[in-house]
């Protein structure tokens, strides 16, 4: 009795401390994030910041190119990958018959495993010249190019999370909207997939999470020209993400320069807009779940 | 910096104890006769460490430790005494040497590679040559079509090796501002970034609109290297081991090492088989220039 009594304690303990750690981690790794990014602010004119030329080595620290273009490139692979990759999920899971199923399900998660710097060989190998004399552009090396395989990527993480969303949603909720006289249509459209939203959104969410924190297939593909875009135009010429900039700069830059400093701000820049991606996707998810108590009281 | 540098030390120690392993029968009992601290230049670094790996397979008593840093960070070390050979790609300046003599060390230079940056196109661009001033222009974007330097009607893709590339900084230095101290121009902000030459050759192998830079070693069959003049007046010359080493192709420079006085026997030793063409032979492997004798 006693026995049994202390092994739950030590698995509760356990189980506590690794969730508490995940917590300590994000913390630890912002309040670093603050330390090495902070001191930016102070050296660099906040003029120079905000100004549209980025070349660190004669102190041109303007993030906004830099900005634009991470935003410019996750908007153009959200803009496919959200469609196609819902598309999927619910094909898998409402009409795919079922061996049909058991064979496109792992397949899209072996795809969601390919490594990124593959992706990026057969972009600049097959897809860069492929979209220059396509669309008839001086270069292939665009945030299209970025996008497309970006999307590509995140295509498998909303499959695979959408169609479990989907999956959970019981039976009976179909049975009962069939009996009603909706068609298939009908039923996947306005019960399962409505049912199934707060899933669905987390996977939404999720694939442009990856996105924009992708580096290796962007820093192939891009062309890494800091270029501030105006228009949609912008997404067929070359961008530079601030990603492929931390991962291109930081190997060289000399520990504690102001170029150093600036680099960790762009990391605090970036760590915010998934944050704040994060809680626009949970307040969402939040306000659905009190109105479907509402409801259900 | 500091922490950095401490960091690759202890890589590179670690390298050259593992390395050491198989070439010596017991590695206690062979105790190296000398270590040689060999410091400086990032854009030398790798030509220093092959050079040192294989030289080390020769001479297992001699043990080499290599760490960039930069031209200027090996010089001052060379100034305050703790390497003993000093890696630089631009010449000892007046005030370093001047520093050095105060320190009372008199530091000897020894041209011991060539670097030489090629302008590369696609093969299908009729354009045969260029002057350094309309390099600059096309860089700097003031020129935006081939036909303005006697191409097709094309608009031009610019290329470059990414800021960190110490042949970014040179081209920087000695072709967008062709030499000039005062001259401040910068690359066109759509200048196309890469990461590697690999992703410079991918590109222009396969987009007629293209230009881009890099080591003459690494410029491979597959793309069309261009004659270049100082200026409009001079004779336009293609890049290649003769025009190099006699000083006819503009965009060349040499790069030196240097002792503290007259090397002794074991760097002289070290300095002479770098010389020979075996050691040359690796020059050209990494994309430098090799010496002619």
């Amino acid at each position: 009795m006693r026995l049994k009594d202390a092994g739950e304690l030590i698995t509760t303990a356990l189980i506590k401390t690794a969730g508490y750690s995940a917590i300590v981690f994000v913390t630890m790794i912002f309040i670093f994030l603050l330390r090495e990014g902070a001191p930016a602010v102070t050296q660099v004119k906040p003029a120079n910041f905000w100004q549209l030329r980025w070349y660190p080595i004669e102190d041109y620290f303007g993030i906004l190119p830099l900005i634009g273009g991470s935003l410019i490139v996750t908007f153009g692979a959200a803009l496919f990958a959200v469609p196609l990759g819902l598309a999927s999920a619910i094909f898998i899971a409402e009409i795919a018959p079922r061996w049909a199923r058991e064979i496109l399900k792992p397949l899209v998660e072996v795809l969601g495993g390919l490594p990124s710097v593959m992706l990026g060989f057969i972009g600049i190998l097959v897809i860069v010249p492929a979209i220059r004399t396509g669309l008839n552009i001086p270069t292939g090396l665009t945030a299209f190019t970025g996008a497309l395989l970006l999307g590509g990527m995140a295509i498998p993480t909303i499959v695979s999370v959408a169609e479990d969303a989907l999956d959970s949603v019981p039976r009976t909720y179909r049975d009962a909207s069939l009996a009603m006289g909706a068609t298939r249509w009908q039923t996947i459209w306005r019960v399962t997939l409505p049912a199934a939203r707060s899933g669905v959104l987390t996977a939404f969410m999720l694939g442009i999470g990856r996105a924009i924190g992708e580096t290796m297939t962007v820093m192939m593909v891009t062309g890494n020209a800091p270029v501030f875009p105006t228009g949609l135009g912008a997404l067929f010429k070359p961008a530079r993400t601030m990603t492929a900039t931390i991962a291109a700069e930081m190997g060289e830059v000399a520990n504690g320069s102001v170029h150093y400093h600036v680099l960790f701000f762009i990391g605090i820049v970036l760590f915010l807009i998934s944050l704040a991606v994060n809680l626009a996707a949970a307040s969402v998810v939040f306000r659905q779940r009190r109105r479907a108590e509402r409801i259900l009281s | 910096m500091d922490r950095r540098s401490a960091a690759s030390l202890l890589l590179l120690a670690a390298f050259s104890l593992t390395s050491c392993q198989p070439s010596q029968s017991s590695p206690s009992s062979i105790a190296p006769a000398r270590t040689i601290e060999n410091k400086g230049s990032d854009t030398i670094v790798n030509l220093a460490l092959a050079w040192a790996e294989r030289y080390q397979t020769i001479k297992p008593e001699v043990r080499i430790s290599v760490t960039g840093g930069g031209s200027g960070t090996g010089i001052a070390s060379l100034i305050n005494g703790t390497v003993d050979i000093a890696n630089a790609s631009r010449q000892i300046k007046e005030e370093e040497r001047a520093d050095a003599q105060a320190n009372g060390i008199s530091p000897v230079e020894f041209v011991i590679a060539r670097d030489a940056i090629a302008i590369i196109i696609n093969p299908e661009n009729p354009v045969e040559r260029l002057t350094l001033q309309q390099i600059s222009a096309i860089y700097s974007g003031s020129i935006n079509n081939w036909n303005e330097v006697g191409g097709e009607d094309r608009p031009i893709v610019r290329l470059s090796r990414e800021t960190n590339s110490g042949t970014h900084v040179y081209f920087l230095e000695n072709v967008l501002r062709l030499g000039e101290k005062e001259n401040k121009t910068l690359f066109s902000t759509d200048t196309l970034l890469l990461p590697s030459s690999e992703g410079i050759t991918a590109e222009i192998r396969q987009n007629p609109n293209a230009i881009g830079y890099d080591g003459l070693g690494y410029v491979t069959d597959e793309v069309k290297v261009v004659a270049v003049a100082a200026n409009a007046d001079s004779p336009y010359i293609m890049p290649s081991a003769d025009t190099v080493n006699n000083g006819q192709y503009p965009i060349a420079r040499d790069l030196y090492m240097y002792t503290a006085g007259e090397p002794g026997d074991v760097l002289k030793t070290y300095l002479d088989w770098i010389m020979s063409p075996d050691a040359q032979l690796i020059v050209r492997e990494l994309g430098f220039v090799p010496l002619l004798r």
